[in-house]
Parts: structure tokens; sequence; C-alpha cells
């Protein structure tokens, strides 16, 4: 199997071994063994849950060295459009990018620039009839990795092309190129929202190499273009934010329905948040939902104003976004958006390479073995108690007992199965301990560890 | 593996939930994804029938490392011509039904093009027999 690249790393020296991580995984992906989380990467999904759900940061979502910019001549930066609405309103458009200029980009553009021709390709892809329906957007790279990990299925109605920041990339590289700049001295650095964008861009999904040349927090940056600001030592600059005007529909991609708006062709629908999600996917696997043309579907609640990486509130975020849309025209001319002008480089490469399901539900490579597992693992979980405690340190009972048929844990770790053995005296308390602390590790059952509690 | 799920007639909220726990099972015994997509879309069209048209019904489910069978037996008013009814269109309902969308014949035709084997008996006024067969390896 392909080896996939994930954007989240856990600090073990931070993490209490809480598994709220665990609890909210969308794919079970997380475990807890010796007090500290498991990350089977086959499973994840990029998703950031258990980002948002850790109560002490003790995960962190890796970035390239802000310092690499600086190795090129001509260090671009491309950031998403839903950056600047971080931002408080008293802090002007023009101050976002005279700051963003200031750390030393030479050009930045807006992720975005390419929506227009999105919009049509989708469009076309809807009123293709040879096109399997409905289609998915490929837009959400969480999404896609969810698909070809649960739904592996439904890979067939993934749209096969290039998502909004690939083709910005090719335009301005292009752009740059034809301008005279050598290609080597160029360096794109693109601002993500989320982890599952990292991840994507580190290990594309149908496609083999990195489009830039590097990622950055959008978190991060936000930290320190605000500095830049707050300390007033930037210069600001005449054309303002927008000296590469948008369009309107381009500022609502990002957000929920966005992607639709205004496809005035077909059935098409819009799902924000991963759980919301799975369960659409679940029921379009298990019965015809007929007439729908699209799916746009997104990992995040708020879609993008909602990204892991975002600062501040995503309703705030939306808002602001919604409001700077609103002053923009329904469509911007070739001479204001030189994009425009690429079309038909871009369209030629509009396509990406196969998206490959990689179900990971299966039990076993032999289906003789997985039958077997699955009989036992069924068996198993009508024994267990169906509470879901997680002090196995699985997510589920269920997810538990999968894990013992493929000898990755042992049934006493289960606290009811070690109660009912302690009362036939098969199981003794040191050896009900040494289970406990496989699973927790020794810190949570030092009997130090208890302090302020009177249990005289 | 044998399994058994009980059907209410006319309780469209559940149908399909058979279908649902089907998948999963064979999900995990990783039979490739065209496959279970056949073998869901001919089951919940066959589920959808008894809801549908009769009164009540059990649905079999055998599970192997080779195949599926599953075996909807329910009690109802049965098929008199299943030929006919195996025909692509065909339908009882009136064209006023069929105008809104539904009643677009039993989709038999629908289960027969999504199975490898597929068996129908039916007794007018007693009921329907559906066994439906998908191999994994082919
Ligand atoms: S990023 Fe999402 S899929 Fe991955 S471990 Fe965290 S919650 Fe699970
Ligand atoms: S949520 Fe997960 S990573 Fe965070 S402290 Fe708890 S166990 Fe550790």
């Amino acid at each position: 199997m392909e080896s996939f690249h994930h954007a989240l790393n856990f600090k073990y020296d931070l993490c209490i071994g809480c598994s709220h991580c665990t609890s909210v995984c969308p794919t079970g992906a997380i475990h807890i063994e010796n007090g500290s989380p498991m990350l089977d990467s086959n499973r994840c999904v990029d998703c950031g849950r258990c980002y948002l759900a850790c109560p002490v940061n003790a995960i962190y979502i890796e970035q390239d060295d802000f310092q690499t910019i600086y190795n090129y001549k001509c260090p671009v930066v491309l950031i998403p459009s839903i950056f600047s609405a971080q931002f408080p309103e008293k802090i002007s458009q023009g101050a976002v990018l005279s700051a963003i200029y200031h750390l030393g980009f030479k050009y930045v553009y807006e992720v975005e620039k390419s929506v227009d021709l999105m919009k049509e390709v989708i469009k076309e892809q809807i009123l293709n009839s040879e096109r399997e329906k409905p289609i998915i957007s490929s837009f959400c790279p969480a999404i896609v990795r969810l698909i070809q990990v649960k739904y592996p299925s439904l890979v067939p109605n993934i749209l096969p092309m290039r998502t909004p920041l690939d083709l910005t990339t090719l335009y301005i590289r292009k752009r740059l190129t034809d301008q005279g700049i050598p290609a080597e001295d160029i360096g794109i650095f693109y601002v993500t929202p989320c982890a599952a964008s990292i991840a994507a861009v580190k290990s594309p999904v149908g496609e083999e190499k990195m489009p830039v040349e590097g990622v950055i927090n959008m978190n991060y940056l936000y930290n320190k273009v605000f500095r830049v600001i707050k300390e007033g030592v930037y210069k600001l600059r005449e054309d303002e934010f927008d000296f590469h005007p948008i369009s309107q529909n381009s500022l609502y991609f990002t957000l929920t329905g966005g992607e639709i708006k205004d496809i005035d062709v077909g059935r098409n629908l819009a799902i924000d948040e991963i759980h919301n999600v799975s369960e659409f996917l679940e029921k379009l696997e298990d019965e015809d939902i007929d007439n729908i043309d699209y799916l746009e579907l997104r990992a995040c609640d708020e879609s993008c104003a909602g990204g892991i990486l975002c600062a501040g509130n995503r309703f705030l975020i939306e808002d602001r976004q919604l409001k700077r849309a609103q002053g923009k025209p329904k469509t911007v001319t070739p001479e204001e958006n030189k994009l425009l002008n690429y079309f038909p480089y871009l369209r030629e490469n509009l396509k990406v390479g196969k998206v490959s399901p990689r179900s990971m539900d299966k039990l076993d490579d032999n289906i003789a073995v997985a039958m077997r597992k699955m009989k036992r693992s069924f068996e198993i979980n009508e024994d267990l108690p169906q509470v879901d405690c997680r002090i196995c340190g699985y997510q589920t009972c269920k997810a538990f007992s999968e894990a013992i048929v493929n000898n990755e844990a042992d049934v006493r770790q289960c606290i009811f199965v070690q109660r009912i053995l302690e009362q036939t005296d098969k199981l003794t308390t040191p050896e009900a301990l040494k289970l406990m602390r496989k699973v927790w590790g020794e810190k949570k059952i030092e009997k130090h560890s208890i302090k302020h509690l009177d249990l005289e | 593996m044998n399994f058994e799920y009980k059907v209410e007639g006319g309780d469209f909220t559940n149908a399909g939930s058979t279908s649902s726990i089907v998948k999963k099972m064979m999900k995990q015994l990783g039979v490739h994804p065209d496959i279970v997509k056949r073998t869901v879309v001919a089951l919940y069209e066959a589920e959808v029938n008894i809801v549908a048209h009769a009164n009540r019904g059990v649905i079999y489910v055998d599970l192997d490392e080779n195949k599926v069978h599953i075996k909807l037996e329910d009690e109802g008013k049965g098929i008199p011509d299943i030929d006919q009814a195996m025909q692509k269109g065909y339908s009882t309902a009136s064209p006023e039904v069929r105008e809104m969308g539904f009643g677009a014949g039993m989709g038999l035709p629908n289960i027969k093009s999504n199975t490898d084997e597929l068996k129908i008996s039916s007794v007018v006024g007693k009921g329907t027999t559906v066994e439906i067969t998908n191999y994994f390896n082919k």
C-alpha cells in the first residue's frame, strides 16, 4: 500500500493521555497505548477533529521552515482568500497585504483566482452525461481521503480534476517564467487553513509531485502578520489587497454552498462537517439517491472558515468573507484577472491521474481469514459491555473487538472483563494493574498519583 | 455466517437497513467495491419491494468467503406473471402514479443486472421469494 503523509503529529511530552482525540476521530484512527495516542496512518484522513479536541494542544500541525522562502530570489505566497477574513474589521485589507510583503514576499496571490475556471468545469461536468453521478467535488482533501478509505465504491464519483490551488499555482509559474524569471528562482509557498491540505500538498492524491515549494501554516502567518501590523513597521502600499480583482463567486467558493452557488444546471447539494458528510455518503452507498448531480462536501464545519488553522470564530470569519464578497463584481475581465487569459493552458492541465480506493475496513487480505476474524469479533463484541468507555484504549467496544482478533489487543484490557475475571480468581490485582499500565502508562495508576483525595 | 432480518411492510423509514449492514460486513471482508455496490443495489431494491408491496418479510443472509446468498421471503399479494414483471419498464401502477416518478415497476430488471444469480418464485395471494447470489471471485 502507498504510504500517506500526515500533517498531524503528537507532542508526547505535553500529552496527558486523556483519549479525547480517540473519541472524536471519524475514522477511528487513534487508540491509546502506554498512555499515549497511536495513529493508524492508513485510517487518518487529516481532518483535524483530534487537533480541535485536544485540551492541552498536544497535537501540532507540521509546516515548512519559514526561512526557506529566502532561498528563492522570487518568493511568492499563495494565500486562501479566507486569510484576510481572520483580521478584525478595523485592520484594512491594504494593511494585511502590505504586512505580507514586508515579510519578504515578492508576489502575493489569492488561491481563488482560478475559481471562475473551476466553475465552468463543474458546469460542463454536470452536463456531461457520461460522467458517473453524483459527481463528488475534489476540493476538500480530507473528503477525498475519507472516500478512499471508507467509501471506496464512491471513488469513481470523485471529480478527477485539479483544485483551484493547483490551477492558480500552474498559472503563476507559467506567467512568471513567461516574464523571463528563471524557474529555479521561483518559490511558491501555499498558506493553508487546514491539516488536510498540507497532507495533500505533501503527498498529492493522483499526482506524482508537490505543486508548490513549501507550505505555511495559516495560523503561523496570521500571528506573524498581526505582529508586523501592530508594530507598524510596514510601508502601506497603495495597491490595495485587491490589486488582483477577484469575482464575487471566487470569494464565496470556500464557504459552505459557495462551490455550487450560481451553478444553474443540475441538482446540487452542499454538506459541511465530516460526520454530516459521512452520514450522507453512507446513505449514498446504501440506496439510490436519485437526481443529484453534484456534491460539494467539506470536512470542516462552515467549510474553510472553520479550517482548524483559522484564527478566531468561524461564524465571524464567514461573515467578514461574505461582506467582502458582496462588495465585488459578479464577473471580472481578463484585464483585471490575468489568469483568465491562461484558460486554454490551464485546461490542458486540468485532469489528474487516477484516484484509487484504499479501503481500511477489511480485517485481512485473505478473505477466508477475514471471514474467521469477523465472525470471532462479532462474538467477542457480544460479550463486551457496549459502554464505549475507552478504558481498553479503543474508541468503541466494536473497534476493540477488531483489535483483539488482529492480535493487537488483549480482551482483558476491558475493565468489565477484568472485574468478572477477578470475581472468579482468574485475574489477580497485580495482573490487572499490569494490563491497565499497558494501556494508560505508569503515571495514571501509580499509588502516589493520588495526592489530594482523602481515601483513608 | 448466517443472519436474519425482519422487514415490515409500509416501513419506508427503515428500508435499506439490511443492505447497510450487509455492506459493512462485505467491506470488512475486503470484497471488491464494485461487487459490494452491485449487492447493495440489488438488496436495497428487493428490500424496498417488500416494504412497498408486501405485508412483512424476512431476509436471510448467508455470507461465506466465496459469495453472499440472500433470500428475501415475503408475505403479500405475490406476482402473477414473473416473466412480465422482469421486463424493463413493466409496471402495474397507473400512468398518474408513474408520472410522479413512482411505481416504476418492481425494479426486478435492476436487481437482475446487479446479481450473478437470481431466482424468483411467487404464489399469488401468499407471497414472493427472491434469491440473490453474488460471487466475490470472478
Ligand atoms: S486528523 Fe481526523 S482522521 Fe486523522 S486522527 Fe485526527 S481525527 Fe482522526
Ligand atoms: S487529546 Fe489525545 S493528544 Fe491530546 S492530551 Fe488527550 S490523549 Fe493526548
